[in-house]
């Protein structure tokens, strides 16, 4: 309990000081003498208060992934300050501009946030323990080298003086920053690498965290909005005299492919804009279909030239004459994001700028939607970080016309400060979704079983079509192809290529983007080709890892400890899979019996990843344990279809997100192997979903070769 | 107006009688802990306790529980430190944090109604969605009260 301070209540109060019309907001504000204490800004991260406190600035955003706990645990970790006295701050992206891009990129995305920081933000607080030591030498008159620090405290054993950062503080923050830091060795490690309890974990239980979504202006309105139910349609017209019976709408605003009603309650904004007649022009988008896209994509795969990404020996050759071939074609469906806070923005213009409140995974994207929408100079635009209720994915960016432009304009047009809430129908029907896949995959097996040819097609939609159509080069996009172009497994004929198959559906970066539908096709196939091959499945993947040490131990230690070949109760069945991805390794075991139906009931769990250093195990766990629940309820649940170019699911009636009782028995193995910074949020979703699937198999002897498992008639 | 016991206080409020009780709490009182997911009681990220039973306020119109003693999570202890709020804390369950006033709501008003609840109870009640994926945690927390 001693992990804990109530960071982001007075992180809040910061921001409610800051803004100029003070904030309404639903917790109470706790007795501090704030006149008694003075803060010193020794660097851009850490910031040092006279009463000892250490505040620690966190550029990336926290979704519920715990990078704000151990991005704060490995500054604190070299500054070797007291945790008990850390608290933490979100780093306005504005300060990023002005202050020379001290902060480094800011979007959390990628599982990025530690691995691609964790360097600067350790000689951050490194460089700040040394001017505060070299200040309390100075004081003493002697030299830093003869004094060292720890949990704040700074000592020089030959004279047994000490002091505390807090008394040192200002006159550290005056010191020159030390030319170069020695960072320490991981195996020291006190706070990182310790299950530290979550800095935002009180506030988190209390309902005193502050969402975007909370935030409450005086003045302020609210607004409701229905977008072109077409992707790329554009609004046509609307009938505003139709919603005059509901009292207290003030406005009616139309957007390009959009309308948004604005009332003194979302409750009203919400039920006028459902009342409203809107026509729209469907820009030739409202005849597709999932049919006609799962054409299109049959079309792909059965061309006979498509670019290639991967061509290692001869393919060709080696499939004729080989002892056995096994071919199968796999498909997945376009999914949801789905955050549990709706996707919402509140924006205020002021005197000279505007101030914007926004769940996000990337600060700095919506200070520029934000200027791009209002036409203001950034440095004119205040952004007020929050928790977001989850991201996913859907929150990495901020595209043009998405829901930040979205209130600067509504704003801008009404004259009060706004806060748009898009309805769960509305955020299910305007994502950026899980690109649709498919892949034809033949491979050769020897006399041994072993795979001596092994060719691979996916036809599928790029999420580089709607997130960077110019870094589309020939029609080729690598990274939809991972886990192939790059297969580790050791084949000696491999050909890989893509047939690029983009709709009008927009993509986007879904938690573990490519590698979750790569790695359903690549595990799945193995494990066909092991049944054909009449062996083990995790034997046989053992063999096709034998010259790759770091994945092969990760599936010895996931294999051993769900007691992989030890019988289990009759009835149910294992299944095993492996990846690399997001630059850690990961297995799963999963333990399954068949209902009646013959849908699956996933009893037991077990992973093991190899991230390389871990800064915080229990997020880590955390992390493992919520990618198992999000793989699961994609793999037994989800699929977005269309129908008349429009998403026919709406809310968690129709895209359904499982539930407690359906949550298997995870257990979670860490064998951190050091040397490297491997990414957590994503990698340990992508093999819990084959691995559900071949213990499937084990149990029947069929495939299950499309997705979702459970397929539901749509409308009931 | 209407008036309304809420955290037991009683606040009267200027609603519409068909406005549900979620959009009360968090436009009119203030009260921003409860949280729209869904607006069809399927999420029960907006349960509150209406007579200590959990209810998904997102479908509640404000009218029907005006002579009712409403508690959200900011009522539900001084200091967070209820038996449900501290196996929370020491299990930490929350990730993004959005889920679990509801979570803890509906885990709270099931514990007042029946201490021991079986596994079979557990998961009947609570039906609450939480898309980080924390159900592993949430039950080894309600586990951690019900087998001490």
């Amino acid at each position: 309990m001693n992990d804990m301070t109530n960071i982001d209540r007075r992180n809040f109060l910061k921001v409610s000081a800051a803004a100029s019309g003070g904030l309404m907001l639903g917790f109470h504000i706790p007795a501090v003498n704030a006149a008694a204490t003075k803060d010193s800004e020794i660097n851009a991260w850490v910031v040092v208060n006279s009463d000892d406190s250490v505040l620690i600035r966190v550029a990336h955003s926290e979704m519920g992934q715990g990078s704000m706990t151990a991005l704060a645990q490995l500054v604190a970790e070299e500054l070797d300050c007291d945790w008990a006295n850390v608290r933490t701050e979100f780093v306005d992206p504005r300060l990023n501009i002005t202050r020379n891009k001290v902060y480094g990129g800011m979007a959390t995305v990628g599982s990025r946030a530690i691995r691609s920081s964790h360097e600067y933000v350790r000689k951050a607080g490194a460089s700040a323990r040394m001017m505060l030591v070299s200040a309390a030498a100075q004081g003493w008159k002697v030299s830093a080298a003869e004094c060292t620090a720890k949990a704040g405290v700074i000592t020089h054993a030959a004279s047994k003086r000490t002091t505390k950062y807090g008394a040192v503080a200002e006159a550290a923050a005056k010191q020159k920053p030390p030319a170069d830091v020695t960072l320490k060795d991981p195996a020291t490690w006190t706070i990182a690498g310790q299950p530290k309890m979550r800095l935002d974990m009180k506030d988190k239980v209390t309902g005193k965290a502050a969402y975007a979504i909370d935030i409450n202006l005086p003045g302020m309105q609210y607004a409701a909005i229905a977008q072109c139910p077409v992707f790329g349609g554009k609004l046509v017209s609307f009938d505003a005299t139709a919603i005059k019976k509901f009292k207290g709408v003030t406005s009616v605003v139309a957007l390009e492919n959009a309308v948004a009603v604005v009332a003194n309650s979302y409750w009203t904004a919400q039920r006028a804009v459902r009342a409203l007649p809107i026509q729209w022009d469907d820009m030739g988008n409202g005849k597709v279909s999932s049919a006609t896209i799962a054409d299109f994509l049959s079309e792909g795969l059965a061309k006979p030239e498509v670019p290639v990404a991967r061509n290692d020996g001869d393919v060709a050759k080696a499939m004729t004459g080989a002892a056995k071939v096994v071919s199968a074609e796999y498909r997945v469906p376009y999914l949801s994001h789905a955050a549990m806070e709706p996707m919402n923005c509140t924006v205020r213009f002021n005197a000279d700028g505007l101030e914007v409140w926004a769940p996000t995974q990337n600060a700095e994207a919506i200070l520029g939607a934000a200027a791009r929408a209002s036409g203001l100079d950034p440095l004119k635009i205040t952004v007020h970080l929050t928790y977001s209720g989850g991201g996913f994915g859907r929150r990495g960016g901020a595209a043009k016309g998405d829901y930040v432009d979205q209130a600067v304009l509504i704003a801008k047009e009404v004259g009060t400060p706004v806060k748009l809430i898009w309805s769960r129908e509305e955020d299910i029907q305007h994502d950026f979704y899980r690109p649709i896949s498919s892949a034809k995959m033949t491979a050769a097996l020897g006399a041994d079983g072993m795979p001596v040819a092994w060719n691979t097609r996916i036809a599928g939609h790029t999420i580089l079509a709607s997130a960077n159509p110019s870094a589309i080069k020939n029609n080729m996009d690598v990274g939809f192809l991972v886990l192939f172009a790059d297969n580790v497994y050791d084949v000696p004929n491999i050909k890989v290529d893509y047939a690029m198959s983009n709709t009008h559906v927009p993509v986007g970066y879904w938690r573990s983007v490519n590698h979750s539908q790569n790695a359903y096709f690549r595990e799945c196939f193995v494990d066909e080709m092991a049944l054909a091959a009449k062996q083990d499945p995790y034997e046989y993947r053992r063999k096709l890892l034998a010259k790759q040490p770091k994945h092969l131990a990760v599936l010895d230690a996931c294999a051993k400890k769900a007691e992989w070949g030890k019988p289990l109760p009759a009835g149910q069945f294992r299944g095993i899979a492996q990846i690399d991805g997001y630059g850690s390794y990961v297995a799963a075991v999963a333990e399954i019996s068949l209902k009646a139906d013959g849908t699956p009931k996933v009893h037991r769990v077990v992973t093991a990843v190899d991230c390389g250093y871990v800064v915080n195990p229990d997020t880590v766990r955390a992390q493992l344990e919520g990618a198992t629940a999000w793989a699961l309820t994609a793999a037994l649940y989800d699929q977005i279809t269309l129908k008349d170019g429009r998403v026919e699911q709406g809310n968690f009636d129709r895209y359904r997100i499982m539930l407690m009782s359906e949550m298997p028995k995870v257990e979670v193995v860490l064998v951190p192997s050091g040397g490297f910074w491997g990414g957590i949020g994503e990698p340990g979703a992508p093999p819990v979903a084959p691995a559900v699937i071949n213990a499937m198999l084990a149990a029947t002897g069929k495939p299950i070769r499309s997705l979702p498992i459970i397929k539901r008639e749509i409308g009931v | 107006m209407i008036t309304l016991n809420i955290n037991g206080k009683d606040h009267a409020v200027d609603a519409d009688p068909g406005m549900p009780l979620l959009w009360v709490l968090r436009e009119i009182v203030g009260l921003t802990g409860t949280k729209f997911g869904c607006g069809i009681a399927q999420c029960g990220a907006c349960t509150v306790q209406v007579n200590g039973v959990a209810q998904r306020s997102c479908v509640t119109p404000v009218s029907t529980v005006a002579n009712a003693k409403i508690t959200t999570i900011e009522g539900l202890s001084e200091n967070g430190d209820t038996p449900v709020q501290a196996a929370w804390v020491a299990q930490q369950v929350p990730q993004c944090g959005y889920c679990q006033s509801g979570m803890i709501m509906a885990v709270d008003a099931l514990l007042k109604a029946k201490a021991k609840p079986t596994d079979a109870e557990i998961e009947a009640a609570i039906t609450n969605i939480c898309r980080c994926g924390t159900y592993a945690r949430v039950r080894d927390a309600i586990h951690s009260i019900t087998q001490a």
